[in-house]
């Protein structure tokens, strides 16, 4: 990349205004996700908020989707709540430096481009799935507060936020749902939980530092896999995030140049007391809405969550906790995909077993990575078996009775293979077989298997086989995988 | 056959550009492909609503909205555009070019003459494009981006189209100023024009070797030179020759630095497209 791409003046300047309102707005959205999930990865809010400052700062300049909005996010948190709780905070920092290494490799090696083998039905489970997560993290906040002001509060909260916008779009309505929590709750002097009460929130900018563990290999094997899961997770959700502002916003973006920006991003959080991030699907739809088109809005957002946070440090440890769950499960109910639910009625079914499948899977392990892998995994499955019935055997009779002709269009693979062994009958008596494969194709070993093995069963019942038609792929595959044509056939597909 | 690519965007140039085309088809005995581009700025936002919030089915509402807001200007520019085209065709037909083909595409004006240049010989571009009116003083948007990516000669159109009689090469001995010289020389487009070849700044022996040998290549080519090397800042010795010597059209090599340098030192090309009155005819 050259330095003057760094610098379109279209991914930085052509929308300023628009931008840093945008922005502004964003950043406001930024930190009560950044602070509730840093509670409940059980680190310091700080952790989490300066990973949203380096984070959002770092992407704003290198990532491949301007107008994207990344930073310390409740995906990511889901994955690291065990390994704060066994080996503490300094683990995490080298976790997120090392998940930050895979997604450099991961960008340089392309997997952006695979991106499309996440099917849109797992793409709607996973942004479910993070809902649902998003939701359930605020439940234990109703247990540590008194149950009949907290009600109320979020209640009245959520009731700002979507009642304010009806009379003025002007400003942000969570703004206005957390001034006037935290008015009414210190002025009502109300037993509730503060950002205060959770921990050292940040009181400066944040400064290099190594994080303080043994570096050697037994550390390395604790967090490989966490930083593994944190990989899969971050570039799911951040290429999917990428997907949404490009439809959004008409314009093309970068995705492997994005899995470099979150590696870089993520490497450098490390260093500097942040947690691992990646992009925001909430914050970022909230960005476009605002009328953000440029990475000028994601790095006003860091900055100013950044100011916010340091100069208005003591307003923020009085915001009530209920304040925070009351923008957060705004966030829930923004990310959910309310239209999955009507679509299962009219969906495939395969599609809604796709959803449902990495929906459940990501709420039993508590790890969007395994939720895609089920989900990706499954429509593979669904696929291969659809595409496995795309093929048809038919046959005539020649000669008299002495010869059949076989027919065999169609996919012929693993899926596939024993359905098409099953089409021939290897009963009846023939002195000639000519199977015709010229509308056939063979995907695999397996297909290319089956078809020996049909070879080899009609020669051992003494019938000569006559193989026609195989395209120039066909032969290739058979030619290389295939044992029929070669000598000691019988022997060596006993071995099988 | 040679074609030229006109592009053209409705602005008070329009005309002009359709004038110079006119002029350099004749010339060059070429056809006319006449581009407009829609460019719907997605850089820029058209929905813009700071309230915060998240709805249900938040993402798939927005698109909605936007796209609802986006397909009635887009609507509105097609008619637009329609009448720009049929404008331009007419035009044309009355200063006698009727092989006109009109392309019409959505995008960037930029990403689209890159795609369409191909096969053409000469891209004609207005001075300054639709906002030229506020914002006087100012370069197109495009035109140096256009410029920038342009393989093959740019001619800028400029506000009112004058019949060329006389030329000027402003030449710096640069890779960019030699490849305009073998252009002239090679091309109808300026053949039996005045030709007049101004180098500002004594350069070193080999600069005064190579405006030589570029006086000799028109020389051969059949033109009538009057070569010229003149003392004092490149921006204005030049802008006072045209004037002086009453120029019709001046050619030269464009942006011969980096994008950074320039942003420091400031742009000879830049300033020559903006200070002279004339039509330029740019190599990269």
């Amino acid at each position: 990349m050259t330095f003057s791409s760094f610098f379109r003046r279209d991914e930085w300047i052509s929308n300023p205004v628009k931008d840093l309102l945008a922005g502004t707005v964003v950043a406001l959205a930024l930190i009560p996700e950044a602070i509730a999930f840093s509670i409940i990865a059980g680190v310091d809010p700080k952790v989490g908020l300066y990973a949203s400052f380096v984070i959002a700062v770092v992407t704003a300049f290198i990532g491949g989707r301007p107008a994207m909005i990344s930073a310390a996010t409740g995906a990511m948190v889901l994955v690291i709540v065990k390994l704060v709780k066994d080996h503490g905070v300094e683990y995490l920092l080298a976790a997120t430096v090392l998940t930050g290494v895979i997604q450099m490799f991961a960008g340089a090696f392309k997997l952006g481009d695979h991106m499309r083998f996440v099917s849109k039905s797992v793409i709607t489970g996973f942004v479910n799935a993070l809902a649902i997560v998003i939701f359930m993290a605020q439940l234990p906040e109703f247990g540590l507060n008194p149950m009949q002001y907290m009600l109320p509060m979020v209640a009245g909260g959520l009731a700002i936020i979507y009642i304010l916008p009806r009379f003025t779009k002007a400003v942000p309505s969570p703004l206005i749902a957390i001034l006037v929590l935290t008015g009414i709750a210190y002025f009502l002097k109300m037993p509730l939980q503060t950002v205060g009460d959770k921990g050292e929130l940040p009181s400066s900018w944040p400064s290099f530092l190594m994080p303080d563990i043994p570096w050697n290999w037994e550390t390395l094997w604790i967090i490989l896999p966490y930083s593994i899961s944190l990989a899969v997770v971050g570039l799911a959700e951040s290429l999917m995030t990428a997907s949404i502002v490009d439809e959004l916003t008409d314009t093309d973006s970068n995705k492997n140049q994005e899995c470099g920006g979150q590696g870089v991003a993520n490497i450098i959080t490390g260093f500097f007391g942040g947690m691992a991030g990646c992009a925001m699907i909430g914050q970022s739809v909230i960005n476009v809405k605002s009328g953000a088109r440029t990475r000028l809005s994601t790095l006003w957002a860091g900055i100013f969550l950044l100011i916010l946070v340091v100069v208005l440090g003591d307003f923020v440890a009085m915001i009530p906790m209920a304040a925070l769950v009351a923008v957060m499960i705004m966030v829930s109910i923004g990310t959910f995909s309310w239209a999955s639910l009507k679509n299962m009625k009219t969906y495939p079914r395969t599609s809604t077993a796709v959803m449902l499948a990495t929906v459940a899977t990501t709420l039993y392990t508590h790890n969007l990575a395994y939720g895609v892998g089920a989900g990706v995994l499954l429509s593979g499955i669904f696929f291969a078996s659809k595409v496995a019935k795309l093929f048809s055997v038919t046959s005539r009779m020649e000669r008299d009775g002495e010869m059949r002709t076989y027919l065999v269009s169609g996919q012929i693979f693993f899926a596939s293979s024993a359905a098409f062994i099953d089409s021939f009958d290897f009963r009846e008596v023939l002195t000639k077989v000519r199977i015709d494969m010229s509308r056939a194709h063979f995907w695999d070993i397996s297909g290319v298997g089956a078809l020996d093995k049909v070879v080899l069963k009609f020669r051992r019942e003494g019938t000569e086989v006559e193989l026609i038609g195989l395209n120039e792929a066909n032969s290739t595959l058979v030619d290389r995988l295939g044992v029929h044509n070669k000598e000691g056939a019988e022997d060596l597909l006993s071995d099988h | 056959m040679s074609k030229i690519l006109a592009c053209t965007d409705g602005s008070v140039y329009a005309v002009s550009i359709y004038d110079h085309t006119a002029w350099a088809a004749e010339r060059l005995g070429a056809s006319v492909d006449v581009l407009h581009v829609l460019d719907h700025h997605r850089e820029t936002a058209s929905v813009s609503d700071l309230s915060g919030n998240l709805g249900m089915d938040a993402s798939a509402e927005l698109m909605a909205r936007i796209a609802e807001v986006e397909a009635a200007r887009g609507k509105v520019q097609i008619e637009k555009a329609k009448v720009i085209l049929s404008d331009a065709k007419k035009r044309l037909a009355e200063d006698g070019v009727n092989e006109v083909n009109v392309i019409q595409r959505h995008g960037s004006l930029v990403s689209t003459v890159e795609e369409f240049e191909d096969g053409a010989d000469l891209v004609i571009i207005g001075k300054r494009g639709e906002s030229a009116d506020f914002d006087k003083g100012h370069l197109g948007n495009n035109l140096e981006r256009v410029i920038r990516i342009s393989k093959i000669p740019v001619l800028v159109a400029s506000r009112a189209f004058k019949p060329v009689e006389k030329f000027l090469i402003a030449f710096d001995g640069g890779a960019s100023a030699r490849k305009a010289v073998d252009y002239v020389a090679n091309s109808s487009l300026l053949m039996g024009l005045e030709c007049h070849v101004l180098m500002v700044g004594r350069g070193d022996s080999s600069a005064d070797q190579k405006f030589a040998s570029a006086r000799e290549v028109l020389a051969v080519a059949g033109f009538k030179v009057k070569g010229e090397i003149l003392d004092g800042d490149a921006d204005e010795v030049i802008a006072d020759y045209v004037i002086k010597q009453e120029i019709g059209l001046l050619v030269m090599g464009a942006y011969g630095h980096s994008k950074i340098r320039r942003m420091i030192v400031g742009s000879t090309t830049s300033e020559m497209v903006r200070t002279c009155q004339v039509p330029v005819l740019m190599f990269r």
